[in-house]
């Protein structure tokens, strides 16, 4: 699913730089990255999302080579291969739980608000435990419910890879567990392969393989 | 569409703050269009009741407060004319005379002694009750029907000018028996009578009873100066006849003269003859006064036009303003966007639709309201123009 080689990227404004030599990823599998603060766990998220470009190096996500599409391409590859989930969750308060779950096909042409995509969104949020939930605004969930709302969001698009960047670090222990539960059985179901940072130990047993992203880091040489 | 349905709804969550954004953005947009409806309105009221007033006789003196009395039966007084030049105009044969006595009021609205003439020039009809036939009788204007609430079988009261004023104008009842259709002008607040009725007002002309007459008093009468004698405070049937006016109508007062001239040529003669500065009396011509009325009004409406848009400027800014911290507020919201593959310009986009949709409102609004002025510009000049007077 994603294959890096020889990844450099660097902050302009910043000492920091971020090199990695290979990395690879295989569909279907689950990965969870750790490391201190300041490692460029989320920069290599953010890079492989096509967020960011790198400075050298080639990330190849799915058969397409991220770091070669222009910015309109980027943005239509995210849209439609990955699902991204947020430590904050991210949710505008604005819309209900529907309407956020829903949000990915307002923001993009790449994506086509169908039956079939409002079905699966209501398909998500039952198998979620939201099911009766839809129509409340962020306000008025729990946190653990707020952030099974953000999992329906990241998977409603049927991605082939899902980007999860702690998102588990703002729930209780218990909602922890149950949350990455939910989001392994859901892109297990999806046939999504799975790439998480997270700085919780206790969790890195339900992982397939873990990252420890302190060697990547390097200061900049001037 | 998604931007537009993102926007509407943000603009709904948020309804409070929308809402105050809408009303200021609408009240930014309706108060310029809604003063520029009513000056309109007004500028084409007051020059159109000058047009329609072709020459205007008076005492010689202030020619606004003439024309203010006359035209639109203000406060001002101006010295009264007497009759005779209202018979010098007949006599010259170049127009119409039509006396204007506007010196007395009741309940608030202005007594307008006149004679029939008046009620074809001015165009005006009865939508109920009949014309002024007898000494007495009232004709009310659509404004003083419905705010005192009378018709035609009631009665008005004049007021007295002055409660020490023991020698004349006392209060005289008025059976009202007519009222005007509504034209928004000055008419639909005025008491019409006709100038002999202004006068038993004024007390020059009166009614009582124990009249003796010189035959009377040839046959041995034995008539003496009495006090007592009782003033009628009403016009009827039974006293009409006993009511008689004392002096010379050539010196009877009017408050000024409306004249219409035959033709072109004859205003110009009439006009000729009153240029002697020397003469007590005036013709003007109502239109160049109210022009030059209303020239002085619009140099000070530039000056609120400015006041305006400089007030405009700074609303539009603070909404601005607001419009911007908002943005700011949303930059996690917009984050998230493009973290989940936002196309470019969407972000601006959204927020576009939301000002969009926002200004959107406040135009409708701001529309709905300048509507309702327009529609309803004339009564409400008429009024203002009223509250004036």
């Amino acid at each position: 699913m994603i294959n890096v080689q020889n990844l450099t990227f660097r902050y302009s404004a910043t000492s920091f730089q971020l090199r990695v030599p290979e990395f690879s990823l295989d569909d279907n599998e689950r990965v969870a990255i750790v490391g201190p603060s300041g490692s460029g766990k989320t920069t290599l998220l953010n890079l492989i999302a096509g967020i960011l470009t790198p400075d050298e190096g080639a990330i190849d996500v799915d058969g397409t080579n991220v770091s070669a599409l222009s910015d309109v391409q980027r943005r239509r590859f995210r849209a439609s291969t990955i699902g991204f989930v947020f430590q904050d969750f991210a949710l505008l308060d604005y819309l209900s739980a529907r309407q956020n779950i829903l949000y990915p096909y307002r923001i993009t042409p790449a994506l086509t608000l169908t039956s079939e995509a409002r079905e699966r969104a209501e398909a998500l949020a039952v198998s979620c435990g939201i099911g009766d939930k839809l129509d409340r605004h962020p306000s008025a969930l729990s946190q653990g419910e707020q952030q099974r709302v953000a999992i329906c969001r990241a998977l409603v698009t049927q991605p082939k890879l899902i980007l999860s960047d702690e998102a588990t670090g703002n729930l209780d222990p218990d909602s922890k567990a149950r949350i990455l539960d939910l989001l392994f059985e859901q892109a297990s179901e999806a046939g999504a392969a799975f790439l998480a940072v997270t700085h919780d130990h206790e969790l890195l047993p339900r992982f397939g393989r873990v990252l420890d992203f302190a060697q990547f880091r390097q200061e900049a040489t001037a | 569409m998604n931007a537009l349905y993102l926007a509407f709804a943000y603009l709904r969550y948020h309804w409070a703050r929308s809402l105050v954004l809408t009303l200021v953005a609408a009240l930014i947009l309706f108060v310029p269009v809604a003063t520029q409806i009513l000056l309109s309105t007004s500028e084409r009221a007051l020059i159109a009741r000058g047009n329609a007033t072709p020459l205007l006789l008076g005492s010689r003196g202030s020619q606004l407060d003439l024309m203010m009395a006359a035209l639109y039966f203000s406060d001002e007084r101006p010295e009264p004319v007497p009759m005779r030049e209202v018979e010098a105009i007949w006599d010259s044969g170049l127009g119409i005379p039509i006396p204007v006595h506007a010196a007395f009021s009741s309940s608030g609205f202005r007594i307008v002694g006149t004679s029939l003439d008046y009620f074809d020039f001015r165009a005006l009809d009865l939508s109920e009750g009949r014309g002024l036939s007898i000494l007495g009788d009232a004709v009310i204007g659509a404004t003083v029907a419905s705010t005192l609430g009378k018709g035609v079988g009631d009665a008005l009261v004049s007021s007295p000018e002055n409660l020490f004023d023991l020698d004349g104008v006392y209060p005289l009842e008025m059976p009202i028996v007519g009222v005007l259709a509504p034209t928004n002008s000055p008419d639909d607040d005025a008491i019409f009578v006709d100038l002999k009725t202004a006068w038993v007002i004024q007390g020059i002309g009166h009614g009582h009873e124990d009249v003796v007459t010189a035959a009377q008093v040839a046959a041995g009468s034995e008539a003496v100066s009495n006090a007592a004698v009782v003033q009628y405070q009403r016009i009827t049937e039974d006293n009409i006849e006993s009511f008689h006016f004392h002096g010379s109508q050539d010196n009877f007062p009017t408050s000024a003269v409306i004249v219409v001239p035959n033709d072109t040529r004859a205003g110009t003669i009439l006009k000729g003859r009153y240029l002697d500065g020397e003469n007590p009396t005036q013709l003007i011509e109502p239109a160049s006064v109210i022009q030059g009325l209303v020239d002085r009004i619009f140099r000070i409406k530039s000056l609120l036009d400015v006041v305006t848009t400089i007030i405009a400027i700074a609303a539009f800014a603070a909404i601005g303003l607001a419009v911007f911290l908002s943005y700011r507020l949303r930059a996690k919201e917009i984050a998230t966007a493009v973290k989940l593959g936002a196309k470019r310009g969407m972000v601006l986009r959204l927020l576009s639709a939301e000002t969009f949709t926002l200004l959107s409102l406040s135009t409708m609004i701001a529309a709905i309201g300048a509507a309702i002025v327009a529609r309803n510009a004339e009564a409400w000049v008429g009024w203002l123009l009223s509250l004036g007077a």
